[in-house]
């Protein structure tokens, strides 16, 4: 997902006896149902995950913006164009949230900005493949938005109080991203021969790595069964993604296009589609860094951050010396 | 001297008539460019005509383990609600 492959903090789910009474405490107050404020006693490793977690969901939204950022200045149309920058900008209030969201489980702004510039903490893989023709910003909202919806609407009920009110909010600014995407796939579906042959490469290159958000299966992980446990994940990947394909196909199928998976078939007796698996090889690969835009993303990054730091230290030296001046008066 | 800008909890009061909210917090280096930022990352789409920020740092909050001594006395007065009292019908609206 926009978190992939979080390592849970633990050595695995204790059982009741091996918990503390903290713990055990903390343990019913979840499953209760009830939310764990910031400054509620929490398990040091549930604090850890958490700042992974949603330090990596909220990198994923900052670098996010790159892909899409590129077809700004391209857009076919005024309107296409002023659509793409509300939905950027949106992306860059996802971060925002998530952000803070981060910072009140004790870690700072800069740390976290810093962790993802020396390549320390990683966000999500699918942000390293390239927009290469305008039917992919199109196959971007789809599908990428369409698989971040499908995490996210569970975590608006993770046990964190600050992570599930992000989620909240960024729930209700989902569907527009996924929307509009699909209204561009439309327009390109039902376009001229050489649209079409654009929409459908699209979905082509962008549907494996679309399943990769998912991240590999996890339904034996003992990392995973804890951080179920705490609710701060809520499905197992395999189920995301099985849910993601059900609901992909009839919409591709409306289109007019096809999925390039020769196996995906509808499968009366588990009532869902099979489907081939995306290659896990290319996957960590992409991971490592040696995905086709890694080093772009990265560069970009640190370059905004570098040549930002006049502005940053110039406005926080104006605010300084007039809080100074005031205070002298 | 650290250089992280401070960190500003940010209020918006909607149309609606009800009180400002809490929304979430932001980064800003002074109280105008907090509100600036804030109508960018948190008013995007109406959610409000009116904004109030305040240094993090200056909010003084209750603790999570004064909860008990805080709020229990209030679960023992249940005169305090209106349906405690049980009103004939005839008497009508009340
Ligand atoms: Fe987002
Ligand atoms: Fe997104
Ligand atoms: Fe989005």
């Amino acid at each position: 997902m926009y978190a992939q492959m979080i390592k849970t903090a633990s050595t695995g789910v204790k059982s009741r006896e091996e918990m503390t009474e903290e713990e055990r405490r903390f343990q019913d107050r979840i499953d209760a149902g009830e939310k764990i404020e910031p400054k509620d006693w929490m398990p040091d490793d549930y604090r850890a995950t958490l700042i992974r977690q949603i330090g990596q969901h909220a990198h994923s939204e900052i670098v996010g913006q790159l892909p899409e950022g590129n077809w700004i200045t391209r857009a076919p149309t005024l309107e296409r164009k002023a659509i793409l920058l509300a939905k950027v900008q949106d992306e860059a209030g996802h971060g925002l949230y998530l952000y803070c969201a981060a910072e009140t489980l004790g870690v700072s702004r800069d740390e976290l900005t810093e962790d993802l510039l020396s390549g320390k903490m990683k966000y999500s893989s699918i942000f390293n493949y390239p927009t290469l023709t305008w039917a992919d910003i199109g196959a971007v909202g789809w599908l990428v938005d369409g698989a971040a919806i499908m995490n996210q609407v569970p975590l608006q009920r993770t046990s964190f109080g600050p992570y599930s009110r992000a989620m909240i909010r960024i729930c209700k600014e989902e569907s527009f991203h996924q929307r509009q995407g699909y209204d561009i796939m439309m327009k390109m579906a039902q376009g001229t021969p050489e649209q079409k042959r654009m929409a459908q490469d699209a979905l082509n290159r962008f549907w494996y790595p679309s399943l990769m958000m998912f991240g590999p299966s996890d339904k034996d992980s003992i990392h995973s069964a804890q951080s179920m446990a705490w609710k701060i994940k809520i499905n197992t990947n395999d189920e995301l993604r099985q849910k993601f394909v059900d609901q992909t196909v009839p919409q591709a199928e409306y289109l007019g296009l096809s999925v390039p998976d020769e196996n995906l078939k509808w499968n009366e007796e588990t009532g869902h589609y099979d489907f081939t698996q995306p290659d896990w090889t290319e996957f960590f690969d992409v991971i490592k860094g040696n995905g086709p835009c890694n080093t772009d993303r990265m560069a970009a990054r640190n370059k905004a951050w570098d040549e930002g730091k006049w502005v940053r230290d110039g406005l926080l030296a104006h605010a300084r010396k007039r809080a100074a001046r005031v205070a002298a008066e | 001297m650290k250089n992280e800008w401070p960190l500003w909890e940010v209020f918006i009061r909607g149309q609606h008539g009800l009180s400002h909210r809490h929304v979430g917090s932001l980064h800003a280096p002074d109280a105008e460019m907090a509100i600036k930022n804030a109508r960018d990352v948190y008013t995007r789409r109406n959610e409000g005509v009116s904004i109030w920020v305040v240094k993090a740092a200056d909010i003084a909050a209750s603790s999570p383990s004064d909860k008990g001594p805080l709020y229990e006395p209030s679960q023992s007065k249940v005169y305090r609600h209106p349906t405690f009292f049980d009103i004939p019908e005839d008497v009508g609206a009340m």
